[in-house]
């Protein structure tokens, strides 16, 4: 492609772009929401030290972290990785071997 | 009162350790109980802290882990700023390296991502281009064109399903997530910040406008024309683009 067919071709592109930002652009307007979230489910993109974090209670520590992870991550049924381990299941696994 | 902020800190974050010498009640005994009370509501509320930050990580890996990891966390990583809503900066390092969650390889990425959303959420604003300077450039000067992205914009690219991980643990009835390569960009159009799920062509031209490079650059890197005006259009629909050198 000469340098000029490039340039239409990009001129092109651009106008595209420009072109589908008018058909959308109404539907752009966010505004907060609150009180729809499910519980556990809010969004707090904040983060901690802002007033999304809770209060202090009761501590949790302990040897809990020889605990195997019990979250969504056993019902997500991600197959197996590029080097064929398998991904389902191998969170058992984990009991043995774990550092004193 | 005869004890150093360094030997005071070390004995905060070690459960097992003693009392510091010289932290003493009114009447001379040693403050050993003060001191626990003390100990244990930092260790709290840096757990506290790190699952307000990580709620997405701490979904995958369940409640009783992720705080028992946050108490490893917080030892190995005690906060270094004031800055509380980004702390947890280490924590794709640590998952990485931690061995109990070894059968979870996808975690690391998916704590960087939640970072980004934080890092995206508190940056500075910025105001989008009018439109219709792009528009108004002859095909030569778009060529050369180099556009300037908003301070909350970011990308992220990863081995694994990052994206369909992260609206699985967010949103009800989502699909279950493939296993695939996922790259992920960041806007705030608004008050919030959007994950938009895009192509490794687009990741790789966004990358390459982050950077600073021309349009003609960056439009070589994607597919086709079409992908060009969508990345282009994506950008600039959520006020992505500041700035058109």
């Amino acid at each position: 492609m000469s340098t000029s067919t490039k340039s239409l071709v990009l001129a092109s592109a651009v106008a595209t772009a420009l072109t589908g930002l008018t058909t959308t652009a109404t539907a752009q307007a966010q505004e907060k929401c609150y009180g729809i979230s499910l519980a556990g489910e809010n969004d707090c993109a904040a983060g901690p030290g802002t007033t999304c974090a809770g209060t202090s209670s009761v501590d949790y520590q302990g040897n809990a972290w020889t605990l195997v992870p019990a979250g969504t991550c056993e019902t997500m049924e991600l197959p197996a990785s590029a080097d064929g381990t398998a991904r389902a299941g191998s969170l058992e696994a984990l009991e043995r071997d774990v550092p004193a | 009162m005869n004890v150093s902020q360094v030997q005071f800190q070390a004995a905060m974050l070690a459960p097992d350790a003693a009392t510091p010498e010289g932290l003493r009640n009114p009447d001379g005994s040693a403050a050993s109980k003060r001191f626990d009370v003390y100990r244990n509501n930092v260790v709290v509320s840096l757990a506290d802290a790190l699952e307000t930050a990580f709620p997405v990580v701490r979904k995958l890996v369940g409640d009783a882990f992720f705080r028992a990891m946050a108490a490893v966390y917080l030892r190995q990583h005690p906060p270094t700023s004031p800055l509380m809503m980004f702390y947890g900066e280490a924590m794709p390092a640590f998952l990485a390296d931690f061995y109990p969650a070894k059968s979870l390889p996808y975690l690391p990425d998916i704590a960087r991502l939640e970072l980004a959303l934080r890092h995206s959420y508190h940056a500075a604003d910025g105001t989008p281009v009018d439109h219709d300077a792009l528009g108004q450039l002859t095909p030569e000067a778009l060529m050369r064109a180099r556009l300037h992205l908003a301070p909350a914009v970011r990308l992220l690219s990863s081995d694994y399903p990052i994206h369909s991980i992260y609206v699985a643990n967010t949103q009800p009835d989502a699909p279950n997530p493939a296993m695939q390569a996922e790259r992920i960009l960041i806007t705030r159009p608004e008050f919030d910040p959007q994950l938009h799920l895009i192509s490794a062509t687009a990741h790789a031209c966004i990358n390459a406008l982050a950077q600073q490079k021309t349009l003609e650059d960056a439009m070589r890197l994607v597919e086709n024309e079409n992908e060009f005006s969508a990345t282009l259009g994506l950008l600039l629909a959520q006020g992505a683009v500041v700035q058109i050198d």
